[in-house]
Parts: C-alpha cells; structure tokens; sequence
C-alpha cells in the first residue's frame, strides 16, 4: 500500500467523515497540512480573520447543519485562541472537531517556539481531547474525535497533532468500527420511567413543556409537536430552545427565566407537573432555586446523567435521546388516552391566556427615535421569518429572542451558557456557507460587534452575503441596565458612544453600509440592507437608554417580574458621568 | 472528620483506561469544582490496559452523586463504583520513621509498638526505626498517635485502597470473607 503523509492522511479522514467545510487559520506547523488541502479542492477552507472566529463559525455551521464543525488552526498562539469558542460549545452543547497543529513530539515540553499545552488548557473545556503522538494513531484518533463530538450530549472534541506526525508517512487504514469500552452514551429511555411519565402527564392539571437545545440537538421538534397536539400543553422554551416549537402557536407562551415572558414565568410557577426537555435548569431559567416551579412534580428527559438533580428536583429522571424518549411518550400517552382518557386542561390554558394577555411583550413606540425592539419586529415582518438569525450577547439578544418569532429549529444561534460576546457574527458567516441560498441575518450590538470585528474581511473576500443589523445605543446596554436598577445609575465604562462610524468602516472593508437615526427610516434600509447583494452592514441608531422587560432581577423569584426601570435614585449625576467616560473611552 | 452530619466520606472505586492524561482528568474535575480529594491511589489492574483508582472524599450524597456522574462522563472512564452504598474493605500503609534516641527507653518503646499493631520494621538505623503498617484509617492514627511522642522524622501514606465485600448470601459455603466486620 502507497504511505501517505499525516497531512494528507488527516483529510482523507476527514473525508471519510463527509466534511467538506473547515474553517482555520493557517501558522508554521500545520502548514504542511494547508498544502494538502491547496491540492484537494473537495475540502474548502474559510479563512477567518482571527482563531476565535473560525470557532464560532463552525458552530454556526454545527448548528444550522446538525453536522459536526471543523477547525483547524495552528499551535501555541492558533490553538490558545480557539478556547472562548471550546467553552461556548461545550456549555451550549455544539459538536466540533477542533484540530491543533503542536511542536514536534521531542519538542513538547521544552518551550518550544509557539508551543502551547493545549490539551492541558483544553482539558476542562472539551467534552474530550486527544494528542496524537504517532501517526498510526491518526485515523482512529480521528474517527474517535467525530463520534465523540456528534453523539451523547454533543461537544467540542480538540485534536492535538504534533509537527512530526503530520510530515511522518504511513500507510492509511480508516477503522471501520470503533471500541470505546468508556463511552455508551445511553439513548434509548428507561420503558419504564417513561410509563411513569406518561401516567404523570396523563392526570396533571396544570402541565407545562420546558423545552430546550436538546429537543434541537436530537432534532425531536416534529416528537415535541406531536405531544402538544395530542396533549394540549402549552410549551416555554429557553433561550437555546427557540425554534423547537413554532413561535407564532397558541400554546407557545415565549420564553422563560429572567427575561421570559409572564405568562411563562406564571406558568412555570403555578403549574403542577414541570415536563422538562433537554435542559438543564440554568440559573438564568430558574431565578431563585429555592423559589421555582414550587408546586409541581417534575419529569427530566436530558442525554446527560449529570445534567439532572444537578440543580434541581426531579421525581422522574428519563436518560436518552429526546427523539426516542419522546415518541415512546407519545405512544403511551395514546394508549393511556384510549383507555382512560386524559384529564382535560382547558381551564388551564385558559389561564394562560388570560396571563399572556395580562402582560404581552411590548414597548413604547416614540415618533423620533428608534426603539430596538421595533427594529427585530420589522425584520421579522419583512422576512416571513424565513431566515436564520445570529446574535451576539446583551440586550439585543434577548430583544431578539422575545420579538423575532423563531419558526423552526437549526434557524436560531445564539450564546447562551457562555454569553460570549462577538459570538453572532463568525456564526452567521459559519450558517451562511451552510446554506449559501438562504439569508442570514447577524443582530448585533455596537459593543459585541467589536469583539469580531475582523471578521468583516472574511465576508468581504470571500463574498459571504451576511446581513449584519447593528443596534447602536453607545453602550454596553445590558451593563448600563443593570447599572442603572441596582448601580445607583453609576455608569462605570459602559459608555462606548466613541465607536466608529460603521458604514465607513463597512466600506473600508469592501462592505455595504447603510444608516437609520429615525423611525421612519427603519423599513426602508431594512428593505434596502436586505435586498443588496453580497455582505450588508446595517446601522440602526436605537434608543441609547432602552431597557429588557420583563425582568427578574438576578437571585430574585421568576414571578418577581419588573416591568419597568426602578426609579432613578441620583438622576442628576447621571449626565457628568457619562460624558467622564466619554473621555476615559475616547 | 467534619462536624456536618449531611458530610460523609465515600470510597469510590473507577476503572480508567490506562493511558497518560486520566489521572490529570480525574483530579481536575475533583479540582475545578472545588471538591476534596483526602487520598487517592492508582495502580495497574488485572488487564493492564486498565488502571484502577481509589479515591476517598468527603461530601454530601448529592455533590457525591454529581461527582460520580461527572466521573462516569469522563470518555476515559470504564466504572465507577462508590463503595460506600454498600459494605467494603479498605486499607492503607503508611511507614513512620522515627526517633528511637530522645529517651533511652524509646527504642525499646518504639519496638513494643510495632508488635502491638503488626507493624514490621523495614528499615533501622542506630537513632530511627522505620515502622510500616497497614489498616484501616482509625489503626493507622492510633499507631501514628503513639509513635508521636518519640519524634516522628517522616511519615508517608499509600493512600486508601478498597475493595467491594462479597455478599454473603450469594457466596457459595465455604468461602467466607475474610473474617472481619463489615463496617
């Protein structure tokens, strides 16, 4: 058989794993490996602008594609940088290979030129990380790391891969099998528990679905709505579920948690039977544990053992894949609805309705300037929702959240565990080579957007047609709430009104730049943003002073909802601070 | 051992792949979560693919469940057993060298105490004894709190090892356990 190198080797099992897509960013010791991939056109390469774009990228592409994302950077500095992208996965549960370049094997250890202990650093932050120390180990290792990524509750898997290893040559065998006697992830649920569940839900009174990124991840949203509709029972979903179940339905009460809506938070807390899907009851979910959903029994289904009784009661545990557990579910509540009958819950969504209806998600319009939420809600309406959409973290994220009505699953990318700013961008540009066709819109704030902002040579050369709408209120806007409500209104640099002019910059960059200052204007270079070809940066200057509502303060109970800012206790200090940190920014 | 009563040490038992890295795994998820390690120990096991850890902590049941869930989740990880749900045994060696010249009769004390707990003397010097025993954790203090008074000049510990007894009623006759009380 012919020896191939480990470069070579490497993308042949890549192939072998139907990738076709890697973002990276070339360096010295992987270059052997970028002169295997400028001879294989089969494998295209996104050169991002910086490491951590990449990484986000490949979770948009993981996310939007349900396939696993793939990296390939170099060492020491390359693989340093790809760390906030690990995090962000393994806590929103995204499937990446992310693959390292390392000094030689006789070099590791002696502080070699660009050598950085990744698998040291990594180890917390990767559902697993292998180094590669000889090249017969390359294609197992590789076929390991997929499996790994993409099956259980998926994750981040590194690949460390030293210099010699990658030059090295050898015959290839990809294993056809793999043996890992550590991992049987468990999939099917417990016939059993389920029984049990059903039985639960068949005689609740007052029931409510708590749907989450596992029901996305499984790609269980057709099980969920089968369960709605045989079931009645309405569904909240977090921040990562959005899109498991359709926005615009009558039993969909929004999200939940600390900027959920009220009937969700009511409902979460008066209800008498908490079915939770693929969550893992987040602090940002739950509000005060002690506090939460304090009159129902509750059914976890989650892929992780960990995940349950990690924060929270559960008096029926299922452990498996949503998909299975759920049309197991579905089949006995059947037969439990044949014999017996469920017990009705009209009254309950009746309730709901009255909730949903006591406080809907809303805001004041003003006639002269622009209120952020206004903007999602035309962009919704202009687009039919028929797109994907990108945030990045603050306050235009969760106005996002709570405005756009997310229709379908894999349509949704968002930082949620990590809350990593300068998320949304590289993950829209990752989605939009996904689905060349389909329009991608990033949402994005004056200050995320700085964090990935190199971002923008990616979609300008490599013409990827991302629609980025900036809501520019010249802060760090959640950090400005928060110090408005519990700060004293001390605005300690969160005042950034010294950014750049983003349409020139756009233009600098080779993008398409528009601007709105007025309500007015809105639609209009919404239409235009959205109509013009290739990348579009769109600028919405937004109401600087805005506020989330509703709002749990953080530590408080979910039905502690506020509705609107505390009053001001120092307003008059307010203005001299602010323009103190205009200096200090500027 | 702490004041709380919800706080109870745990044996847990994990079969590991025998490779380099698992220990540091282990250890770290213990670490990173700010949860004690108060002995481990690791060895090759009959398959030496396999490697076998005691590790004993202490906590409440639930930060123990979390742990042994978390360890479980490790892909390195075969088993994980916490010895503590039912009945084991566990042992430890420690070797103490100490002073045998502060007062004369020392060194003839410090033989007297090797022979009332077992305990074999591995090493001799004209002013040490080096004393090693092995027990269970309240034999190995009595032996230390005995031996301190001569001067202790070094102590080391194996590190706590335990095995699962065998249930007794599923044992064929004959082949009782090793004759001691389940704790």
């Amino acid at each position: 058989m012919v020896k191939i190198t480990g470069a070579e080797m490497l993308l042949e099992s890549l192939k072998k794993e139907r990738v076709s897509q890697i973002f990276g960013y070339p360096g010295g010791v992987v270059l052997p490996i970028f002169d295997a991939l400028y001879k294989d056109p089969s494998l295209a390469v996104v050169l991002t602008r910086h490491e951590q774009g990449a990484v986000h990228a490949a979770e948009g592409y993981a996310r939007t594609t349900g396939e696993v994302g793939v990296v390939l950077v170099t060492s020491g500095p390359g693989a340093t940088n790809t760390v906030t992208g690990l995090v962000d996965a393994n806590m929103d549960s995204i499937p990446l290979v992310v693959l390292t370049g390392q000094v030689p094997t006789k070099m590791i250890g002696n502080d070699a030129f660009q050598e950085a202990d990744i698998v040291g650093i990594s180890r917390s932050c990767t559902k697993h990380n292998f180094l590669v120390r000889e090249i017969s180990e390359l294609p197992r290792i590789i076929k390991e790391a997929f499996y790994i990524a993409r099956s259980g509750r998926p994750g981040p898997v590194l690949v460390d891969i030293p210099k010699d290893v990658i030059t090295d040559r050898g015959e290839f065998h990809y294993p056809e099998g793999l043996s890992l006697r550590g991992y049987n992830p468990t999939v099917q649920g417990n016939r059993w528990q389920i029984r049990k569940a059903a039985q639960l839900i068949s005689k609740a009174k007052k029931p409510v679905l708590y749907v989450g990124g596992g029901v996305i991840g499984s790609d269980s949203h057709e099980e969920l709505g089968e369960l709605v509709g045989l079931t009645q029972i309405p569904v909240t979903l977090t921040l990562m579920g959005l899109g498991a179940f359709p926005g615009n339905h009558p039993l969909f009460m929004g999200m939940l948690g600390m900027h959920g809506t009220y009937a969700a938070n009511m409902a979460v807390h008066h209800s008498d039977l908490l079915i939770a899907v693929g969550v893992r009851f987040d602090d940002r979910v739950t509000g005060k544990i002690s506090e939460f959903s304090p009159h129902s029994k509750v059914i976890h289904i989650d892929i992780d053992p960990t995940s349950i009784r990690k924060n929270f009661r559960v008096d029926v545990p299922v452990v498996g894949d949503a998909r299975l557990i759920l049309s197991d579910l579905i089949e006995d509540l059947r037969k439990i609805r044949d014999e017996e009958g469920l017990v009705p819950i009209e009254d309950w969504n009746r309730q709901i309705e009255a909730w949903k209806e006591e406080h809907p998600l809303t805001y004041k319009k003003d006639p002269e300037v622009i209120k952020p939420q206004f903007v999602i809600e035309k962009t919704f309406d202009l687009t039919d929702g028929d797109c994907i959409v990108s945030t990045d973290v603050g306050q235009h994220q969760m106005w996002t959240a709570q405005f756009f009505k997310f229709l379908a699953p894999r349509t949704w990318l968002t930082s949620g565990g990590l809350g990593t700013m300068g998320y949304g961008f590289p993950a829209a540009i990752g989605a939009q080579r996904a689905f060349p066709k389909k329009r991608v819109i990033a949402v994005t704030g004056e200050g995320s957007f700085m964090m990935n902002i190199q971002e923008m040579a990616t979609v300008a050369s490599l013409e990827i047609p991302v629609k980025i709408i900036i809501l520019n209120n010249q802060y760090l806007g959640m950090v400005r709430q928060w110090q408005e409500f519990f700060y004293g209104g001390r605005y300690s640099s969160s005042f950034i009104g010294q950014s750049p002019d983003f349409v020139k910059l756009a233009e600098a960059f080779g993008v398409a730049g528009f601007r709105a200052t007025k309500p007015d204007q809105v639609e209009e270079i919404l239409l235009k943003g959205l109509s013009t070809k290739g990348p579009v940066l769109m600028e919405f200057m937004v109401d600087p002073e805005e506020n989330v509502f509703p709002m749990v303060p953080a530590g408080g109970s979910n039905i502690e909802m506020i509705f609107e800012a505390p009053p001001p206790p120092q307003k008059s200090g307010k203005a001299g601070r602010r323009e103190k940190d205009a200096v200090i920014t500027a | 051992m702490s004041a709380d009563p919800s706080q109870r040490k745990h044996h847990i038992q994990i079969l590991v792949e025998n490779r380099f890295g698992v220990l540091t795994r282990v250890a770290g998820l213990f670490s990173a979560r700010g949860y004690n390690i108060e002995s481990l120990s690791v060895g090759q096991g009959i398959d030496p693919s396999v490697a076998q850890m005691t590790i004993v902590t202490v906590g409440d049941d639930r930060v123990v469940e979390q742990i042994t869930k978390q360890l479980n989740k490790l892909v390195d990880t075969i088993k994980v057993v916490d010895l503590s749900e039912s009945s084991f045994v566990s042992r430890e060696t420690v070797m103490v060298k100490v002073n045998t010249t502060t007062r004369p009769e020392d060194r003839q004390e410090a033989f007297r105490i090797a022979e009332i707990f077992r305990a074999h003397i591995v090493d001799t010097s004209p002013s040490t004894y080096t004393l090693m025993v092995t027990g269970e954790e309240e034999k190995i203090e009595a032996m230390v709190g005995l031996l301190r008074p001569l001067g202790i000049k070094e102590l080391v510990r194996s590190g706590t090892i335990a095995i699962a007894r065998e249930d007794l009623r599923s044992a064929p006759k004959g082949s009782r356990h090793d004759g001691e009380i389940p704790a």
